[in-house]
This record gives C-alpha cells, sequence and structure tokens, in this order.
C-alpha cells in the first residue's frame, strides 16, 4: 500500500515539470480529455490559452519575488531605500500595473467572446435530444422519433474498470449531425456532462437549459453528473455511443422494432409464469433497483432499507404495487409508473417477492399492474 | 478631577472568575475568545476534513455513507468560513483596531460581546444539525453542500433547520460585530489619527465590516425563504407554484462572492503591516491600495453570477458577469504587486510572520489567476463543479485567508501575550505546513480537470493516484497543525519576556499606536485619549 | 465638568444582558425548530425563550437608560449609538432589498421562461398551455397548491394604508419639533398620534389578511403571488409592530420627561426607524399591490 503512494510521489513531480506544456504521458488523464467536438475543442484551447497566461503570471511574480529576496536581504548588509516610493515609478506604478492587468484581462475575455457567442447559438439542429435528470438515472427522449432510453449505472461486478463511469442503456448519437440537448429534471438540480462532447449547463426542475454539439469521431464517451443530487450524485454516470449515420440508423430501426414489442407484449392481456417473470425481473431489478437496495437485496443500513424479509416485499400485494408504481414522497424511493411498463412493473414486483429468501411465492400479471394504474 | 471621574467609571483590574469572560465589556477578553473559539472550530472543521480526505484516499465505501459523507463537507465548509477564519479576524480586530486607533475599546462594548457568545450559540446547533441525522425518523442529512441549492435542501431532513437557524445566529453575530468595527473606525479615532494615517488593517476591516452589513442581511432573506418554502406551503423555488430554484442561487452567491473578499481582506490588512514590518520600509503606495479597496469593494457586489455560469444566461449577461469578474484581478493585482514593491529595495529579515507573508504573495496569485481561469465562462462550463474549483478555492481561502491570520498571529503574540514566541519551531511549522498545503491541493487541480467531480463519496479508479497524493497531504497539514497548536500554548505559558515593540520595523510607514504600548498591554488602554503629532 | 467627561471614555461595567441574549435567542430558535418538525415541548422551549428575550428587553435598555440619566454618556458614546443605528438600519434595507429583488426576479425572469419567452424560453413545452400573467392567477401546476381566486388591489384598504403611514410619518416628525422647542404636550400628543396611527395600520393589514384568505384565496400556498406577497407585507408589518412598541415605549419615557432638546437620541433612533418603515411600504404600495 505505502509504496503505491511513494511511486505515485515520482510521477508528480514529472507531471510538475511538464503541466500545461506539451503533455508527456499521452495516456495519463491530468488535463481536460481530448475534444471531439467544435466547441468543446475551442473550449479546449481557450483553457490551454488561459493557462499558459497563468503559468507566464506566475513566473513573472515568483521571479520578481525570488530576486528580491534573494538581493534585498538585511543578513547582506542591504540598507532600505526609504524614497523609493517617491521615485518617478514609485509615483506612477498606481496606474501603470493596472493598465497592464487590464490589457491582460482583455485579451482573456476577448478570446473567450467567439466560443461564448458559439455556446449561446441556438440555431436549428439535426436532432433534438431531451435529457432529464431523475435520482438517480437518466431519461433520453428522442423528440423526432419517439423513443426513450433510461440509462442506469452499472454495478461494480458489471462495470469493472469503468465502475461509476458505466451505464447499461447509453445515449446513442450520429456523428457528423448537429445535435440538440434539451436539459430538465424531475426532482433536484443535476448537471449532464460528457466533457470530450458537451459542456455542462444544470438540468433544472420545471425548466428547460439547452447545449449542443457535433460529434466529429465516432466512439464511446463518458461523464458524471455535475451537480449535486443529494444520496446518489456519486452514482449517475453518463455514457454516450457516437456511431456512423448508418450504424446509427440500424439501430434506430431495431430499436423501434424493439420497444413496439415490448410495449405489444406488455399490453397483452397474457398471463406469464412465475419463473418467466422472475428471470425478466432479475434483469430489471438489477439495472434499476440495485444501485441502491443492492444487488443482494440487503440495501444499506440506515440509507436505503433492505428488501429481504421487509414488511413491503413479504406484505401485502398491493402496498407492494403502489409503492413501487407510485415512489415513497420525501424518500429517495422514485415512482416507477411512468419508467417501466406493466410487464416490468410485474416481473420486478414478482421477483422481489420470490427472490433471496423472500419466497412468498406470490406472482403479480402485468393486469394487475394495469388495473392499479386506474 | 479628570482622574476622580476615571476611577468610578472603571476599575483597573480585570474582573474576576467566570464572570469576566461571560460578563466580558473588554475588547481584549473578547478578542482573544474569538481567537481561541476559532482554534477549536479549525480543530473541528479540520477534523472533518480529515474525514472527507481518509474517505477519498480509496475507491469505494471505506468510512462513512454517501449522506454522512456529504454532511461533513457542508459542515466543514460552514465552520472554516463561519466559525473559523471569520471569527479570527474578527478577534484580531477586536484586540488591534482600537489599540491601533488609540481607542479604549470597541464602540459598543456590550454589544461586541454579545456578538462573540452568539457564535458558540450557533456551533452548538450546526453541529447538532449534523446529530440529529444520526437519530432515526429526522429524515435526510443536510447532504446539500454549503451551498443548501433546493430542491435538494427542501427533501433534507430536520437537520436542515437547524442549519438555517444556525446560519441566522451566524448572521446576527457578524452583523453586530460588523456595525461596531465600522462605529468603532469611523467614531473612536483618537484626535490626529485621521483616516489616511490608519494602518491598513484597519482600513480592510472597514470595507469587510461593509461589506456584511450589505450582504449578510441577503443571505439571511434567502435561507428564511427556504424555511417558508419547508414549511409554510410557499414556492418560490418551486416551478409548479410559478417559483424558480436559481433564485436561491442568485441569493446565496450574491452574498457569496462578497464573503469570499469579507475572508480575504482582513488578511490583506495583515500583511500590510507585516510585509513593510520586515522590509523595514514604507508600504509601497499606500493611497492607491485604499482606493483600489473601494473599487473591489463595489466590484466584488456585482460579480455574484460567476459561480452560476451553467444555470443558463442570456449571453449579454453572461459577457458581463464574465468581464467583470476577470476585472477584479485589477485591485487584487495591484495589492499583489505593491507588497512585491514594499519587499523590492527593502532590508528584508525572515521571521515566521514575513515567511508567510511572501508564502501568500506567491500562492495566493496562483489561486487568483486559476480564478481568473475559472471567470472565463466558455472554460468554466467544463471547469464547474469539478475538483478544480475545490483546487481554486482552497488555494484561495488557505492562503488568502488562513495563512495571512497564521501571519497575524505570529506578529502579534508578543503584544498579546508579552512573550516571544519559538522562532526555530515558527520557522518549521512554516516549512511544515506550506509544503504539505500545496501537496493536499495542487493535485486537486489535475483530478478536475480530468473530470472529477465536486462533492462525490466514490470515485472511478482514474483518479485514484491524485486523491492519495491529495489525502497523505491533508493528513501531514493536518498534523502540523498540532506543531501550530504547540507553539502558541507554549508562548502563553512562558517565554523570553517581549519588549513594547517586538519587531524592529514595525514601526515604518503609517502605523498603528499598537507599539506604544506595553507587552502584554493593560486591562484598559487609552483611557484618556492620546495625541497623535 | 462636560469637559472632563468629553476627556474620559465610558466603558460599561461587565454585564449579563449579551449572555442572557443569547440563551434568549438560541433557546427561541431551538424551540422554532423543534416546533417546525413537530417535537414535543417545541412550542414551549419556543416561547420560553421570547420570554427572556422580552426579560433581556427591559433588562438592557433599562441599563442603557439609567446610565445615561446619570449623565454618563459623553457626546462621542452618544455619536456611537447614532451611527450604531444607521448601520443597523442599513443592513435592514438591505434585507427588505432582498425580497423586492425577488419580486423582480420572478416576475421579469423567471415567469417569463415558463411562459415561454427568453434565454429559457422552451422550458414553456413543460407546462401545457401556461401562460405569464401577473397576478398569477393560473399556476403552471396547481396540484400542490390552492386556487387564487383574486390579486389584492392597490385601491382601497391599501391605499388607505399609506396615506396612514405618511401621515404617521408627519406626526412624528412633529414630535420631534415639539421635543426640540422643549413644548411637552406638543411631544405627547405627537407620540399619541403616532401609535394610534400605527395600531389603525396594524389592524386594517389584519383585516386585509383576513380577507385575502377567506375571501380571495389569497394564502401563503397560492403560488408565488401569495407567496411574495405575505413574505413582503408579513415582514413589513412585523416591523411596524417592533415599531410601534418602541413608540410607545418612548411615549412612556416622554411622559417620564427623559427626553431634553439636546439630548434625546432613543426618540431619534425610533423615528428614523418609522420613517425607514414608511418607506418601505411605499415600495409595497407600487410594486406589490399597485403595479
Ligand atoms: C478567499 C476566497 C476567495 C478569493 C479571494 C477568490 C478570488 C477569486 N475567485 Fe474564487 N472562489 C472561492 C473563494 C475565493 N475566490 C470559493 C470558496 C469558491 C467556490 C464556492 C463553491 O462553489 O463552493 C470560488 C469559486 C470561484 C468561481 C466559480 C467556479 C465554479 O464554481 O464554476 C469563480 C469563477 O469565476 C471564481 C473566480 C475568482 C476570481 C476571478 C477571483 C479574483 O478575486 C482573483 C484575483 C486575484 C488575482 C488575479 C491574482 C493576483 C493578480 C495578479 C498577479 C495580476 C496579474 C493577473 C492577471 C492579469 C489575471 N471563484
Ligand atoms: C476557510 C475555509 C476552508 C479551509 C481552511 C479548508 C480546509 C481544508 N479542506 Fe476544505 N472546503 C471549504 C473550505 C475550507 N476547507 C469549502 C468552502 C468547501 C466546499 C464545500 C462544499 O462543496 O459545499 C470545502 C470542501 C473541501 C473538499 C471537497 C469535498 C467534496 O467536494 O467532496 C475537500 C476534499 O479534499 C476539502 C479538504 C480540506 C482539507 C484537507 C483542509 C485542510 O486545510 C484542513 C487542515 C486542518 C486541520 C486538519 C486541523 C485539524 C487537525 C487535527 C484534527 C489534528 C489531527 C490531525 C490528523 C488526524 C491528521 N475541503
Ligand atoms: Cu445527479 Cu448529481
Ligand atoms: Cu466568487
Amino acid at each position: 500500500m505505502m509504496s503505491k503512494p511513494i511511486a505515485v510521489c515520482a510521477k508528480l513531480s514529472l507531471l510538475l515539470t511538464s503541466f500545461f506544456t506539451t503533455p508527456v504521458f499521452a495516456a495519463y488523464e491530468y488535463n481536460l480529455p481530448t475534444p471531439v467536438a467544435p466547441l468543446t475543442t475551442q473550449m479546449y484551447e481557450l483553457h490551454m490559452l488561459t493557462a499558459k497566461i497563468a503559468t507566464v503570471i506566475m513566473i513573472v511574480v515568483i521571479a520578481i519575488v525570488v530576486f528580491a529576496i534573494i538581493k534585498f536581504r538585511k543578513s547582506k548588509g542591504y540598507e532600505a531605500d526609504q524614497e523609493f516610493h517617491n521615485t518617478a515609478f514609485g509615483i506612477w506604478s498606481w496606474i501603470l500595473v493596472p493598465i497592464i492587468v487590464l490589457g491582460i484581462d482583455l485579451t482573456i475575455a476577448g478570446s473567450a467572446s467567439d466560443a461564448l457567442s458559439q455556446v449561446e447559438d441556438y440555431s436549428e439542429a439535426d436532432m433534438t435530444v431531451k435529457v432529464t435528470g431523475s435520482q438517480w438515472k437518466w431519461t433520453y427522449d428522442y423528440m423526432d422519433d419517439d423513443i426513450r432510453i433510461v440509462s442506469n449505472m452499472l454495478t461494480k461486478e458489471e462495470a469493472g474498470e469503468h465502475y461509476l463511469r458505466a451505464v447499461d442503456n447509453p445515449l446513442v448519437l450520429p456523428v457528423n449531425r448537429r445535435i440538440r440537448f434539451l436539459h430538465t429534471s424531475t426532482d433536484v438540480l443535476h448537471a449532464w456532462w460528457v466533457p470530450q462532447i458537451v459542456y455542462k449547463k444544470d438540468s433544472i426542475p420545471g425548466y428547460i437549459n439547452e447545449t449542443w454539439t457535433v460529434i466529429e469521431k465516432e466512439g464511446t464517451y463518458r461523464g458524471q453528473c455535475a451537480e449535486n443530487c443529494g444520496t446518489g450524485h456519486a452514482f449517475m454516470p453518463i455514457v454516450v455511443e457516437a456511431l456512423s449515420q448508418e450504424k446509427y440508423d440500424e439501430w434506430l430501426t431495431t430499436k423501434k422494432l424493439a420497444m413496439a414489442s415490448a410495449a405489444a407484449e406488455a399490453s397483452a392481456d397474457k398471463v406469464w409464469t412465475r419463473q418467466t417473470l422472475v428471470s425478466r425481473g432479475e434483469k430489471i431489478y438489477n439495472t434499476n433497483c440495485a444501485t441502491c437496495h443492492q444487488v443482494n437485496g440487503l440495501g444499506i443500513t440506515g440509507v436505503f432499507p433492505a428488501l429481504v424479509g421487509s414488511r413491503i416485499a413479504t406484505g401485502a400485494i398491493s402496498d407492494h404495487i403502489n409503492i413501487v408504481m407510485n415512489g415513497k414522497s420525501g424518500t429517495a424511493m422514485a415512482p416507477w409508473a411512468g419508467q417501466l411498463n406493466d410487464l416490468e412493473i410485474a416481473a420486478v414486483i414478482t421477483y422481489e417477492r420470490n427472490a433471496w429468501s423472500n419466497n412468498t411465492g406470490d406472482v403479480v400479471q402485468p393486469a394487475d399492474i394495469k388495473s392499479a394504474r386506474k | 478631577m479628570s482622574a476622580v471621574i476615571h476611577e468610578e467609571l472603571h476599575h483597573e483590574a480585570p474582573p474576576t472568575g467566570f464572570k469576566r469572560w461571560l460578563y466580558s465589556t473588554n475588547h481584549k477578553d473578547i478578542g482573544t475568545m474569538y481567537l481561541i473559539f476559532a482554534l477549536v472550530m479549525l480543530f473541528v472543521g479540520g477534523a472533518m476534513a480529515m474525514l472527507i480526505r481518509a474517505e477519498l484516499f480509496m475507491p469505494g465505501l471505506q468510512i462513512v455513507n454517501p449522506d454522512f459523507y456529504n454532511n461533513l463537507v457542508t459542515d466543514h465548509a460552514l465552520i472554516m468560513i463561519f466559525g473559523m477564519v471569520m471569527p479570527a479576524a474578527a478577534g484580531m480586530a477586536n484586540w488591534m483596531i482600537p489599540m491601533m486607533i488609540g481607542a479604549p475599546d470597541m464602540a459598543l462594548p456590550r454589544m461586541n460581546n454579545m456578538s462573540f457568545w452568539l457564535l458558540p450559540a450557533a456551533a452548538i446547533l450546526l453541529l447538532s444539525s449534523m446529530a440529529v441525522s444520526l437519530i432515526p425518523g429526522t429524515g435526510t442529512p443536510v447532504n446539500t453542500g454549503w451551498t443548501i441549492y433546493p430542491p435538494l435542501s427542501l427533501q433534507t431532513g430536520m437537520g436542515m433547520d437547524l442549519l438555517i437557524f444556525a446560519v441566522h445566529l451566524l448572521g446576527v453575530s457578524s452583523i453586530m460585530a460588523s456595525i461596531n468595527i465600522v462605529t468603532t473606525i469611523l467614531n473612536m479615532r483618537a484626535p490626529g489619527m485621521t483616516l489616511m494615517k490608519m494602518p491598513l488593517f484597519v482600513w480592510s476591516w472597514l470595507f469587510t465590516g461593509l461589506l456584511l452589513i450589505l450582504v449578510m442581511p441577503v443571505l439571511a432573506g434567502g435561507i428564511t425563504m427556504l424555511l417558508f418554502d419547508r414549511h409554510f406551503g410557499t414556492s418560490f423555488f418551486d416551478a409548479a407554484g410559478g417559483g424558480d430554484p436559481v433564485l436561491f442561487q442568485h441569493l446565496f452567491w450574491f452574498f457569496g462572492h462578497p464573503e469570499v473578499y469579507v475572508l480575504l481582506l482582513p488578511s490583506i490588512g495583515v500583511l500590510g503591516l507585516v510585509i513593510p514590518t520586515f522590509s523595514r520600509k514604507p508600504l509601497f503606495g499606500y493611497k492607491p491600495l485604499v482606493y483600489f479597496m473601494v473599487f473591489l469593494f463595489a466590484l466584488s457586489l456585482v460579480v455574484w453570477a460567476h459561480h452560476q455560469y451553467t444555470i443558463g444566461m442570456s449571453l449579454g449577461v453572461t459577457t458581463y458577469f464574465m468581464i467583470g469578474t476577470i476585472l477584479i484581478s485589477i485591485p487584487i493585482g495591484l495589492m499583489i504587486f505593491n507588497f512585491i514593491f514594499t519587499m523590492w529595495r527593502g532590508a528584508m529579515t525572515f521571521e515566521t510572520p514575513m515567511l508567510f507573508g511572501i508564502a501568500i504573495i506567491i500562492m495566493f496569485s496562483f489561486a487568483g489567476v486559476t480564478g481568473v481561469m475559472l471567470a472565463v465562462v466558455p472554460a468554466d462550463l467544463q471547469y464547474h463543479d469539478t475538483y478544480f474549483v475545490v483546487a481554486h478555492f482552497h488555494y484561495a481561502l488557505i492562503p488568502g485567508a488562513v495563512f495571512g491570520l497564521y501571519a497575524g498571529v505570529f506578529y502579534w503574540l508578543p503584544k498579546w501575550t508579552g512573550h516571544m514566541y519559538d522562532e526555530t519551531l515558527g520557522k518549521i511549522f512554516f516549512w511544515w505546513t506550506t509544503l504539505s498545503f500545496n501537496l493536499t491541493f495542487f493535485p486537486q487541480h489535475f483530478s478536475g480537470l480530468a473530470g472529477m467531480p465536486r462533492r462525490i463519496v466514490d470515485y472511478n479508479i482514474m483518479y485514484v493516484e491524485f486523491n492519495q497524493i491529495s489525502s497523505i497531504g491533508g493528513f501531514l497539514f493536518g498534523l502540523s497543525h498540532l506543531l501550530f497548536l504547540y507553539i502558541i500554548i507554549k508562548t502563553v505559558k512562558g517565554g523570553e519576556k517581549a519588549p513594547a515593540k517586538p519587531w524592529e520595523g514595525a514601526q515604518i510607514g503609517t502605523p498603528g499606536l499598537e507599539w506604544t504600548l506595553p507587552s502584554p498591554p493593560p486591562f484598559h488602554t487609552f483611557t484618556t485619549p492620546p495625541q497623535i503629532k | 465638568m462636560s469637559e472632563t467627561v468629553e476627556q474620559n471614555y465610558f466603558i460599561p461595567e461587565p454585564s449579563r444582558w449579551p449572555i442572557v441574549a443569547v440563551v434568549g435567542l438560541f433557546t427561541t430558535v431551538l424551540g422554532l425548530a423543534l416546533w417546525l418538525n413537530d417535537v414535543s415541548l417545541g412550542s414551549v422551549i419556543l416561547i420560553a425563550g421570547a420570554l427572556i428575550v422580552t426579560y433581556l428587553f427591559f433588562g438592557w435598555f433599562g441599563d442603557v437608560i439609567d446610565e445615561n440619566l446619570t449623565g454618563k454618556y459623553s457626546q462621542e458614546v452618544d455619536r456611537s449609538f447614532r451611527q450604531g443605528m444607521f448601520w443597523f438600519i442599513a443592513s435592514e434595507v438591505s434585507f427588505f432589498a432582498t425580497f423586492f429583488g425577488c419580486l423582480y426576479y420572478i416576475r421579469n425572469i423567471s415567469l417569463m421562461y415558463l411562459g415561454g419567452e427568453g434565454q429559457l424560453g422552451t422550458s414553456n413545452i413543460l407546462w401545457e398551455g401556461f401562460q405569464y400573467a401577473w397576478p398569477l392567477v393560473n399556476l403552471p401546476d396547481v396540484t400542490d397548491y390552492t386556487q387564487l381566486k383574486e390579486a389584492m388591489g392597490p385601491w382601497g384598504i391599501p391605499a388607505y394604508n399609506t396615506l396612514i403611514l405618511l401621515s404617521s410619518g408627519a406626526t412624528v416628525t412633529w414630535a420631534h419639533h415639539g421635543l426640540k422647542s422643549n413644548n411637552h404636550n406638543h411631544l405627547i400628543w405627537g407620540l399619541v398620534a403616532t401609535i394610534t396611527l400605527g395600531v389603525i395600520f396594524f389592524s386594517l393589514q389584519v383585516y386585509e389578511y383576513r380577507h385575502a384568505y377567506s375571501d380571495l384565496g389569497l394564502t401563503l400556498n397560492s403560488g408565488i403571488y401569495g407567496s411574495t406577497f405575505y413574505m413582503l407585507t408579513g415582514f413589513h408589518g412585523f416591523h411596524v409592530t417592533i415599531g410601534t412598541i418602541m413608540l410607545i415605549v418612548i411615549l412612556v419615557r416622554s411622559i417620564k420627561g427623559h427626553f431634553t432638546p439636546d439630548n434625546h437620541f432613543a426618540f431619534e433612533a425610533v423615528a428614523w426607524y418609522w420613517h425607514f418603515v414608511d418607506v418601505v411600504w411605499l415600495g409595497l404600495f407600487v410594486f406589490v399591490y399597485w403595479l
């Protein structure tokens, strides 16, 4: 354990020398990730510019101070020059310094103006995605062809090295199209941020914020929620899959078919066996519920209630249906009625009532949910 | 005649027992209480920081759960700012300002005592706001961060109410203290102590006080509205009722940004005394410094939205706030350079206060330039709410405010206690803190740029290296404060007797009257106004 | 004599009032916090705190009055009190400015966005068919709120109240002249008139609130219009109450003959405060009731 930090310190000392200059370890993350969209590229360049100006200013300041320290010390018998503030410099510096600083300031502000007007440019986009933050997951609505993607964090087991930066259903987008994002929220503030392709704007409940991008390169881009949204703030990652136009269109058609069939399946008043419901429910549970109630159903003591042997999960079915569909206000428990279809809700409830040691043997059918919706 | 009246007005000897402290009307005793309270709170808030760093030492949930983590973050911030920096600065104001301007005491001594004793009361409320969350049935802990943004702060439980009232008391306390200090400065100066003869520390506190009088009520208003939304069904911060969550952010930062200069200015004032003293040379450009403080005062009130670039504001508004914010580098830049020019062609010696002074000039400039980077809107849309910001403001707060106070402590300890502190220990402490400080917070710039958000209890392994350095640095930095504590106790207990004017250069430039008094000064000073020639 | 007093600063004896004040405030807010979260005893603690605070005022101001009457105060102390009061009122100004600022922000920015204009205009798609009008009668979503029937018009009670407060401002000034010209009756009756007007204002305000709650459906819970309305008028009413109480104290002291033409800071402090409350009301009348 102890050796690692030391190695790290060595690394850092190298870093300090290379900070803001050409990256020594390209692989090593110590600066804004390489941008792949025009606007984030501008931001990156702006960042590098201001960073360089900052470095120069620091060098100047440190140089003067160090020189003074070395030269003007009493121990070297240096006599203080009591008249220094009455020299021409002493008399005029109060206007001199501000002018120089103002000069630098205006340079900085000026170099930002272009990127700034770009940020605020809401000209027509090729496609629009509504990004809704909720405690604690992201919902993506493709405004043009009504598709909805709900994306949740993957558990440690599933995510591996990308844990906290990996999701089950990423947002899929085409490259080289102007994409407009509408940001809003269902509960508290969140911020949708994928550094390489989109800068952040807050998701404000009841209001809509806008950002836009044109992704220039295929690939997987990761980010995290960037506004404190409570208990799960650390646990709502963002992943964007950027595909070429053809691949994207393919994905779109398959996605639409899948959604259609799922909807049909759910609405059909078919009666399901417990096994199928449980096995379907397990998947849904692990992606939607496990972040809080944990895969083992034990929750986190004092934060998230356990489901194993809980009053809800082993008590009256109607209560169970009610809390899953309508949530529990004032707590982290969200209403799922809008997020999942009848079949999914039925499946997840059946799973919760039969998984672990909850062997109630109950079965909840989509029909029950449908009637509960009225 | 005058002597007689003078006797019947007040006995010279300090009252004895607990009454001396509980009932005090003496600026020196109250100042001492402020300073002790600040020291205690430094350790409380610091201990919370240690927990934060320990949790972040490794990925995963080791020590605390997510809610309690952010509760720690919230109280760490509030305690450090309202409980440590502001009381410490107020303590120095209490001790030094009356002695500097030749006043017998603060203008309103009883109110002075009240504004101090409000602080422990507030601290109790603040800590209990954290404690209640341990009792089941009191709802979610205050997991919002010190900015207590709604709607999240509407979800939290009873802890938030206690926190709101704690902040109310803190607000009352600092408004009273500010009224007192401003009145003292404007009304109690000895004959001949004209405004333009005042030491820079007095000037900086004048503006600090004015800022607090103006902005504290705004915060009070904001949190009151929060309280109403929580309990009385109003809809200030709820769109469904026609309100707006962002409104609270405007209120908070209209207070919050001036607040950072409230934290900075007293330390700037201390530097304005320390640097000339140890350069044996008058403060360079005293008048410009004063005038540019007016500029800073005005500017600081109109740039608050640079904390909210991400809420979505029109092009014109963002541009205005960006330029306004960047312009702040002018007054502060002037201050920095005037301090440098004060050292220039001086005869410098490097006692502990001076070491801190020099370190501040460099490290605070760094905080400043990263601040200017943050002020650039398009770039901030990337930096915002990452550890880059955390790094910026710890560089601003610790060198900018805290180290300035340390410099003040070492500069005035001889005056307060009548003993010289142990210079070698002082130097050791200086090097230990500055190095471990940089080790703690420099890496956070990188983890921030690499994309690590603030206020997260758990992080992806890609950030592990920087966080481990940061934690180790943090622990070292924390431990250094035990030495600090030891030095102070040692000096209070005893040590080489301090003369009235322990520092050779102390009387240079625009000196106060504090050095004309013995160390430690008698319980009551200047009961008859001194004459300044 | 006066010359020597000028020479010697006055420093009060150690006093227990500051501690009492802190204990009082602490108990009050603690009680409030408990009461709001309906913890048992909350209300009891709250009342206890309030009592301590009341006791405190008698004690503390009692001391100050004694010191003043026994001529302990130099001009300098008097100046300190004046400046202190001035800065206190300054902070009060920015407290009210906050709420006016909020009203402005809500009316000209937030609601505009929700109504579909401006920077965040797209927000409107979240609120089917919401249209911005002030006073805001139809909320974006009324489910959590009570429906406002009708807004409070400026003419009628508010207009009367404006006249009342303005004339009360005149009457204190009149009383002040009486004090300066050492005309006792003049002073007393001026104060009595002011207090009466203050009380009338207050009662009308109470009546208006009951009218608003019962007839207009204008409540704290009727959306942002109600919220801002009660926040502004409520805090103002609270200040009027304080002001009236202070005026009554001043009246009593005037009857006791505490004030002389050249030493009556307490009177002036209260007068300033009263004028401040006046001015705030003018703002209220224009921005809350009228526009
Ligand atoms: C003592 C406290 C202190 C001080 C003095 C400052 C000073 C400054 N701060 Fe900082 N700041 C904070 C404390 C402080 N800040 C805190 C606590 C936060 C976070 C709050 C939260 O979200 O929790 C914050 C956050 C913060 C943000 C928001 C970031 C975000 O959340 O996205 C911004 C953005 O503009 C900012 C900017 C500045 C600027 C421009 C200055 C300027 O005043 C700096 C001016 C000084 C200099 C520039 C250096 C000296 C000048 C020279 C050497 C001359 C040459 C320089 C140039 C030409 C540039 N600060
Ligand atoms: C003046 C203000 C001030 C000061 C002095 C500090 C001091 C420190 N702060 Fe912080 N901090 C803030 C103001 C301040 N801070 C603010 C405003 C925030 C934002 C909050 C928010 O996001 O809402 C913040 C947030 C913040 C974070 C970000 C949390 C997050 O976003 O998730 C971190 C993380 O490292 C941190 C660390 C530290 C550390 C290590 C110190 C150290 O300097 C502390 C060192 C001092 C001590 C440690 C003294 C105590 C010593 C002992 C107890 C002896 C025992 C020692 C050991 C056991 C080692 N602070
Ligand atoms: Cu969502 Cu943080
Ligand atoms: Cu700021």
